[in-house]
């Protein structure tokens, strides 16, 4: 599925051809995309591009040392060669980095780089809990748009030597700067973990449930409603009937026992309970992070929303008044996912969340003159926006890199 | 006294100063503006009191408005401004300069908004740390980082120089914790990041303000995440008889997958003085005490405190001990959030470090500090956060004795300078400011720094908030947009093309 019209690709092997390749590039003034494995790549514009640096031969885990929670490796490194490591030491990226594939139909192309879930600041279920990639990233080595090869942080997790520009370019769609060596930290996976379903609340009750049980001491990493509509595409229609809210917990086996009772008797006589084993549980938050329920090979516009977690279903409400859609709510991603009946409705949404105490809206899927009409990412208030564009004038002043990407 | 090299003062700003100070009493009306020099003298100094200096005049603003007419103002005048919290930092952040308004932002003190369905606080900058968690106890909230300086730090300054503290390695640090932030950069402009919901949208201005140290823009409010009270903690004391061994421990507990709500190292020197100022009841007789802090549900607490003990014994501890309830997990850690003033009363005066290494090296360096303690003939006092390799060695000195300042300013250096070469870095939490401005080159070529500077270009091209700290050269932003590029002169012959 090309998404853009580049047509020559540099594959460079190493740092030096990743500096050569953008040297290029600049005096030749020749814009380029940077690809990883394309995963991510019907997000955003069609870019108008005659050349791409795919980052894919700059791949190896360069360091791992369990015991000091650090893992370093090239930015084309396949993610899943990262967690397949990580998971043989019982360890993993804290974060648990969606993947964008099912969702986009990309399911043929590769798990995802490394450096493109720091360049896209991915993040989970445990998103409130466990912060996104631009927590755990350490350190960086990068090509700015300039030429210049630079790094910051390093591989320890204190640290305030000068600012913060691996966080600084996290999330920054490879606009700025390409990332030719990542640092994360890495932490110890959960000995286990459990889900309690509570089922039969309505999208507001639902609310108030999973702010009481994340406000208690219970420890609850993630939390989500799974209205009606959308119960039946998790877990193969695994779930029991009606709309369900998911709590999980991890942790020490006595633990997570000891913490799913508290919650049991926390909400005695609230909707029905089940409780979700390890394997089940693993796999519905996967679904819920990789937004399973619409997952359908289709093209409705799908938006990915944050705002505050109690809003969630305020903006919902207030959308289906107006429009048809589909929704559930990774409320510990810090999360809505909207899928539209019909047109991507960007004014109506993000004026919605505008009046609802602000947040922003990213439409991740569309058709294709769908997204090149509308602004994939949230437009941002003028004095922001003059901000944006100094910085990117620093660091991409030719503008050379992934040009629109970001509109 | 050493003194650091700071920009050569503007003398037309200085001649203008009366002209000055009068405008800014008009933006700034009352008490606002402080002018006379005995009432500037409390503002001379932050936490790193070697270095003093009289600022131009001080500005204590109340309103957003007048922070970003004030901003404005100096930047139509080329006035230069040094951003103030409580005056905590201990590397110069917040040392006012000759020719620059010190813009105070105490009077910032109001909690705004409290959300328990949503878990965030909405506050001013000048509300302490600690306020935080005060504003948030009653309903069993707090505000995870801790600085052992919580009492007087301002949230505003701990999102300057995103601090750290002893409950940071399982809970994260400022940065992980600070939702959103609205702030007034130089030109006056007021802008919003982030906030209740998640992922302030395009690029992550948050990430790049927070630890900036006063130098992007001036904070004037900040959204923080609050969390629920785990419902037990129990804090251990384990010693050891050498510092060695204590860090072995470290490492097991953590290579088993344990991560505590905080592992604070102490030596010898710096328990022992410890006990003497607060009587945490920590032992005379071992050369190496850790604090090991385990949080969560009881069950799972016990089985935790079961397997550290373990490993404690297993790596030679001397004693362990488990606080019996909260009033003595509070005095274990009195005496670590006490260790500098007691290390304070032990010398005339004392210097800290704040390095950070990767863990494991942790015995190379403490022998490194041992060599250069004697070669200096300096002693010094050690206090770890050991969990995350932030070392705060005390060089303890006397200022009054000819050369001693600078000999414990070398000392520094050099531990500093031995926490890069081992794949460390110079300051952990408390900044580089003044204090290591000059040694930022040990990590940082030219090229790494010259970036650094750019992203300070986009948000204050003149170059006017808080000048002289962090970077050793003030580079003209005219310059660094210049790029040379030869046209065509890269075939690139070596690159794999598809
Ligand atoms: C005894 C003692 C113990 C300490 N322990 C710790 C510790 O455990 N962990 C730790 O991290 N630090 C520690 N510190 C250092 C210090 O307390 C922190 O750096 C703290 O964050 C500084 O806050 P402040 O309000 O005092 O800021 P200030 O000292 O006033 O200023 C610090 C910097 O922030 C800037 N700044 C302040 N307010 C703003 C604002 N509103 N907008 C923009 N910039 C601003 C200033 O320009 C300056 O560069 C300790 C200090 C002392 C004296």
């Amino acid at each position: 599925m090309p998404d853009t019209a580049s047509s020559e690709v540099f594959r460079p092997a190493d740092e030096s051809q990743v500096l050569d390749a953008v040297k290029w590039a600049l005096s030749e003034r020749a814009p380029v995309e940077v690809l990883g494995h394309g995963s991510k790549r019907s997000i955003g514009r069609q870019m108008q591009v005659a050349h791409s640096i795919d980052l894919t031969d700059l791949s190896g885990i360069t360091l791992y040392e369990p015991e000091e929670l650090v893992l370093t490796a090239k930015a084309g490194t396949p993610l899943s060669d990262i967690e397949k490591l990580l998971g043989e030491n019982d360890q993993e990226l804290q974060f648990e980095p969606m993947d964008y594939r099912p969702l986009l139909g990309a399911r043929e192309a590769g798990r995802g780089t490394i450096g493109a879930v720091l360049a896209t600041n991915l993040s989970g279920p445990r998103r409130l809990k466990s912060g996104a990639a631009r927590d755990h990233v350490l350190g960086i080595r990068a090509v700015t748009g300039r030429g210049d090869l630079i790094k910051s942080g390093g591989r320890v997790v204190k640290n305030v030597t000068g600012y913060d520009l691996s966080r600084g370019l996290s999330g920054s769609w490879g606009t700025l700067a390409l990332f030719t060596e990542v640092t994360f930290k890495v932490l110890p996976r959960a000995e286990t973990e459990a889900t309690l379903i509570v089922s039969g609340l309505n999208d507001a009750e639902a609310a108030d449930l999973m702010a009481a049980a994340m406000g208690s001491d219970a420890e609850v990493s993630s939390a989500a409603h799974l209205p009606e509509s959308v119960r039946g595409r998790f877990l193969n229609g695994g779930l029991p009937g009606g709309a369900a809210t998911a709590l999980r917990l991890e942790g020490f086996a006595p633990s997570v026992d000891y913490r799913i009772e508290k919650l049991i008797a926390m909400f005695a006589g609230v909707g029905s309970h089940t409780r979700l084993e390890t394997g089940t549980s693993r796999s519905l938050w996967r679904e819920v992070r990789d937004v399973a329920p619409f997952c359908d090979d289709g093209d409705r516009p799908v938006w990915r929303v944050s705002v505050a977690p109690s809003a969630g279903h305020q903006l919902v409400a207030a959308l289906r008044l107006r429009v048809g859609v589909d929704a559930y709510y990774d409320w510990q991603g810090g999360l809505v996912w909207l899928r539209m009946e019909s047109e991507a409705e960007p004014q109506m949404i993000r004026q919605t969340i505008a009046a609802l105490g602000g947040g922003h809206a990213t439409l991740v899927r569309a058709d294709r003159p769908t997204r090149d009409a509308v602004d994939i990412f949230q437009p941002q208030e003028a004095a922001l926006a003059a901000l944006s564009q100094r910085l990117k004038t620093q660091f991409d002043p030719e503008k050379i890199l992934n040009p629109g990407r970001m509109n | 006294m050493t003194s650091p090299e700071m920009p050569e003062p503007k003398a037309e700003v200085m001649q203008r100063r009366d002209r000055i100070v009068a405008d800014l009493k008009t933006i700034v009306p009352g008490e606002g503006v402080v002018d006379a020099t005995n009432q500037m003298r409390a503002f001379e100094t932050d936490g790193l009191t070697a270095y003093r200096q009289l600022p131009l005049v001080v500005v204590l603003p109340e309103t957003v408005r007048q922070v970003s007419r004030v901003l404005k103002y100096c930047e139509t005048n080329g006035i230069r401004v040094v951003p103030r919290g409580s005056g905590t930092s201990l590397s110069g952040g917040a040392l006012p300069l000759e020719d620059a308004v010190l813009l105070v932002m105490s009077r910032f003190n109001k909690v705004l908004d409290i959300d328990y369905a949503n878990r965030t606080a909405v506050v001013q900058p000048g509300v302490t740390n600690l306020g935080i968690t005060h504003a948030v106890e009653g309903r069993g909230f707090y505000y995870a980082p801790d600085p052992s300086s919580q009492i007087a730090c301002s949230i505003g300054g701990n999102v300057a120089e995103n601090a750290g503290g002893v409950h940071c390695l399982k809970y994260g640090l400022t940065t992980n914790n600070v939702l959103g932030v609205e702030m007034v950069l130089i030109n006056g402009d007021v802008v919003r990041l982030g906030g209740k919901h998640l992922d302030a949208e395009g690029y992550d201005f948050l990430g790049l303000m927070t630890g900036s140290e006063g130098l992007l823009g001036v904070v004037t409010e900040v959204t923080v995440r609050i969390l629920q009270k785990p419902e037990t903690a129990r804090a251990m004391l384990v010693g050891f008889p050498s510092s060695e061994q204590a860090g072995q421990c470290v490492a097991e507990i953590i290579g088993a997958g344990i991560i505590p709500g905080g592992i604070e190292m102490m030596d010898g020197l710096a328990i022992k003085a410890a006990e003497d100022f607060v009587h945490a009841g920590y032992p005379l007789d071992v050369e190496a005490l850790l604090i090991v802090e385990l949080d969560g549900p009881e069950a799972e607490v016990d089985h935790l405190i079961a397997e550290v003990t373990q490993i404690a014994d297993r790596n030679g501890a001397a004693m362990s001990r488990v606080s019996a309830d909260e009033a003595e997990r509070q005095t274990f850690w009195a005496g670590r959030k006490a260790a500098f003033p007691a290390v304070g009363r032990i010398s005339p005066d004392y210097y800290c470090m704040d390095g950070t290494i990767p863990r494991k090296a942790l015995p190379e360096v403490l022998a490194g500090m041992r060599r250069l303690s004697e070669k200096y003939g300096l002693a010094v006092a050690n206090v770890f956060h050991a969990g995350d390799g932030n070392l705060h060695p005390l060089i303890l000195y006397d200022a009054n004795k000819p050369g001693q300042l600078q000999m414990a300013e070398d000392f520094g250096s050099d531990i500093l300078r031995l926490c890069v070469e081992v794949g460390g870095v110079l300051t952990g939490e408390h900044g580089v400011g003044v204090e290591k401005r000059d040694l930022m080159g040990t990590m940082f070529n030219a090229e790494d720094l010259d970036q650094q500077i750019r992203v300070k270009c986009a948000f204050d091209e003149q170059h006017l908030l808080n000048p002289g700290k962090v970077f050793p050269q003030l580079r003209r932003c005219a310059e660094m947009g210049r790029m040379h590029i030869s046209k065509g002169q890269l075939p690139f012959p070596d690159i794999p093309r598809f």
